[in-house]
């Protein structure tokens, strides 16, 4: 099934320049895989900026008693931490994938809205640059959490309009990209590649950009609503008006919790095309994953009051959300299953890729079962606001996420530029990765089951040991992300040549193109048929 | 498709994609009007009405037979420069049965204040069975420099409210208002 080449030419003459020389290329550009380049490496950019912002939190947290930064500073540094991580890092990272890699697996010769796709990416830099600017203004930047709780959001000094801005120009760039998503995936497949025989990747996406459309504008209302709530004299949050604070969190996690599976349903879709290249099987229960991600996608709409168990609801309400929430484990379990039936009796190897999706695999699931303990009305109200919700999150979504993004990586490194990246160097990334996470994170359970409040620059002395060991973990983690930079680096400027197919298993049209994959691929549309789909 | 046949897909699927967009903007501003009704339903969040009602014949009624205890709450929201209490901190009361009780607060400034007191009752279940006649919270509450001022509130509490509630606690929260405002 060689359908095509970059040496196919389908008369189209303006498509058969390569890329431009110099800066221009990548301002001007509206190549999916130059744009999926620039998000990635804006999202890497972003990673270090916002793991070094976590490693002054734990150098911080390292002792009790407040020793490097003042307290005003760390709740700048939690806030940050999280805006950029969550909207810097890991949703470009995953539109950068889908740039890449979309067009590509569905046999489209680019994305359906390209010049779109070319805003989309540069309002990126422009909303981080003035979100960290706000580091240097008068009071400070934000410090209410990620969350913007009011009133205490509206203590922000003068950057409170400067966050704001910037949240929305990210959601307008998360709307576009997920607009350009589904317009790609629903007219510009080739021939033959009907709906359920897309991977799997195609199919978390086209999910995640319908969550990304119903949810970002909500959020985008939320923020304005705090906007005019402090310069404009409305009162929507303020109670001496006739508003309400409560409302606003009813606002934020109706955007929050689809929030959360924005980011983690693309992840189910990577481990979902990595597990069967290296079992060498086909996916175990193809439809039951895209059912199951439907399913989720629909459950994460009527479960937000699972956030604000504490802020006094009626008993209905919270036995609502508590069952609401933990059906989401059934076609989260469906998943999890069907990745280990893939395994099992496959023909395995564990290339790095493989290593960081079976390690998604189990972390993911543990960051599940500590979020159906969560979701327990009534236990809830003890881990309310306690380190056991900020280990749970992580783990969902640094093992959990960012650990597919790495595979992801490491899975397609060899397509983008041609050369297989160090095998031998990538496994230490692995390890050093997945051990430095487990410090990081785990002992951070014991801390909030034994009473530790969150987003405090100090605390009691019992907690001191496992705070130190999590610091020790954060340290590990975050300068072994170095040796991925490294890593990276090295594979784009030398390497092994890889093949066209890369990965023996490996199935999909992706893999038919050459390596590297060239400016323009699939001009002409390859011809899917039952035999060749999904691989 | 051919090239052309997937620009007209497109210019029908993406307005109809900013569209859905522009929409969810709205729900979200649609969610605040729905707040304030789910809320005023169900007493859900201690939301009390903020009406005075009227008393309907024989089935609301006193309830000689029942007493119940109403606790008065008094805060003031950061920097609001009063003093701000309840005369009264508890009282045992009947249902169905009009009582008054009243609230002091004092201008600790030497300029006019603007204040404004927000009700909530809890447990959030009896919100909607307690019924205040008139209320300072009502209106805004204007001070001279320094004046004390004596505010009354007049409640009932309905005999309808759930035979397991025996305490019922109101509290006022009171805010610096802008004048011009």
């Amino acid at each position: 099934m060689a359908a095509t080449t970059h040496d196919v030419h389908d008369g189209h003459g303006e498509h058969h320049h390569g890329p431009a020389k110099g800066l221009g290329r990548w301002l001007f550009t509206t190549n999916h895989k130059d744009i999926g380049t620039l998000y990635l490496l804006f999202s890497l950019l972003m990673f270090l900026i916002g793991g070094s912002m976590a490693l002054i939190i734990r150098a911080e947290l390292f002792q009790p008693g407040l020793q490097l930064v003042d307290p005003h500073f760390f709740n700048q540094m939690t806030t940050m931490h999280a805006l950029i991580m969550v909207f810097g890092a890991v949703m470009p990272a995953f539109v950068g994938l889908a740039n890449w890699m979309l067009p590509m697996m569905i046999g489209a010769p680019d994305m359906a809205l390209p010049r779109m796709n070319n805003w989309s990416f540069w309002i990126l830099p422009f909303a981080f640059t003035m979100l960290l600017s706000t580091l240097f203004m008068p009071g400070g930047g934000p410090a209410s959490g990620w969350t913007l709780y009011p009133p205490l959001v509206l203590q922000t000094g003068d950057a409170f309009p400067f966050v704001i801005l910037a949240i929305h120009l990210m959601g307008i760039s998360s709307i576009m990209g997920a607009i350009n998503v589904i317009a790609t995936i629903f007219n510009m497949r080739a021939p033959g590649m009907t709906l359920m025989r897309m991977p799997l990747f195609v199919w978390t996406w086209l999910i995640t950009a319908f969550l990304l459309i119903a949810v970002m504008p909500v959020f985008a209302g939320a923020v304005t609503m705090l906007l005019t709530d402090k310069y404009f004299a409305t009162s929507f949050f303020n109670p001496a008006g006739g508003g309400d604070p409560v409302l606003f969190q009813h606002i934020f996690w109706f955007f929050g919790h689809p929030e959360v599976y924005i980011m983690i349903l693309p992840a189910f879709g990577v481990v979902s095309q990595i597990i069967p290249t290296f079992a060498r099987k086909p996916l175990f229960g193809y439809h039951s994953m895209v059912y199951a991600t439907a399913a989720i996608a629909f459950l994460s709409f009527i479960v937000w009051g699972h956030h604000m168990f504490t802020v006094g609801m009626p008993l209905t309400a919270e036995l609502f959300f508590m069952y609401a929430t933990m059906l989401i484990a059934v076609p989260t379990g469906v998943k999890v299953f069907n990745w280990v039936a893939t395994m099992w009796r496959g023909a395995m190897t564990f290339e790095t890729p493989m290593l960081f999706s079976i390690a998604f695999v189990i972390l993911f699931t543990i960051g599940g079962f500590s979020g159906l303990m969560l979701a327990i009305a009534p236990a809830d109200f003890q881990y309310h606001d306690t380190y056991f919700v900020v280990a749970h999150f992580h783990y969902v979504l640094v093992p959990g996420a960012v650990f597919s993004i790495m595979a992801a990586v490491y899975y397609w490194l060899p397509k983008w530029t041609g050369h297989m990246y160090n095998e031998r160097l990538s496994r230490i990334h692995f390890w050093l990765s997945v051990i430095g996470v487990n410090i990081l994170f785990f002992p951070q359970h014991f801390l909030g089951l034994a009473g530790m409040p969150r987003r405090v620059p100090d605390y009691a002395l019992q907690f001191t040991e496992w705070n130190m060991v999590s610091s020790i973990g954060a340290f590990i983690y975050g300068i072994s992300q170095l040796l991925f930079v490294y890593i990276v680096i090295q594979t784009i400027r030398a390497g092994d040549k890889a093949t066209d197919q890369v990965w023996e298993g490996a199935r999909g049209l992706e893999w038919t193109v050459p390596s590297p994959a060239p400016y323009h691929t699939f001009d002409t549309p390859p011809k899917i048929s039952a035999t060749n789909a999904h691989g | 498709m051919t090239h052309s046949d997937k620009t007209r897909a497109n210019r029908r699927l993406v307005p109809k994609l900013f569209l859905f967009s522009i929409a969810m903007f709205g729900f979200g501003y649609l969610l605040v009007p729905l707040y304030d009704v789910i809320c005023d339903i169900t007493g859900f969040n201690g939301r009390t009405t903020s009406l005075a009602v009227a008393t309907e014949g024989n089935a609301n009624g006193v309830d000689t037979s029942r007493t119940v205890t109403v606790e008065f709450v008094s805060s003031l929201n950061s920097g609001a420069p009063w003093e701000f209490r309840p005369t009264v901190t508890r009282m045992q009361v009947h249902p169905g049965e009009f009582y008054e009780i009243s609230y002091v607060a004092t201008n600790l400034t030497d300029q006019d204040m603007v204040g404004q007191a927000v009700p909530s009752v809890a447990p959030s279940l009896a919100a909607v069975h307690f019924q205040k006649i008139e209320c300072f919270c009502f209106d805004r509450q204007d001070f001279a420099p320094g004046e004390s001022k004596d505010m009354p509130v007049m409640f009932r509490v309905d005999p309808r409210l759930a035979d397991h509630v025996s305490v019922v606690t109101l509290s006022y929260t009171f805010f610096k208002l802008d004048p011009s405002s």
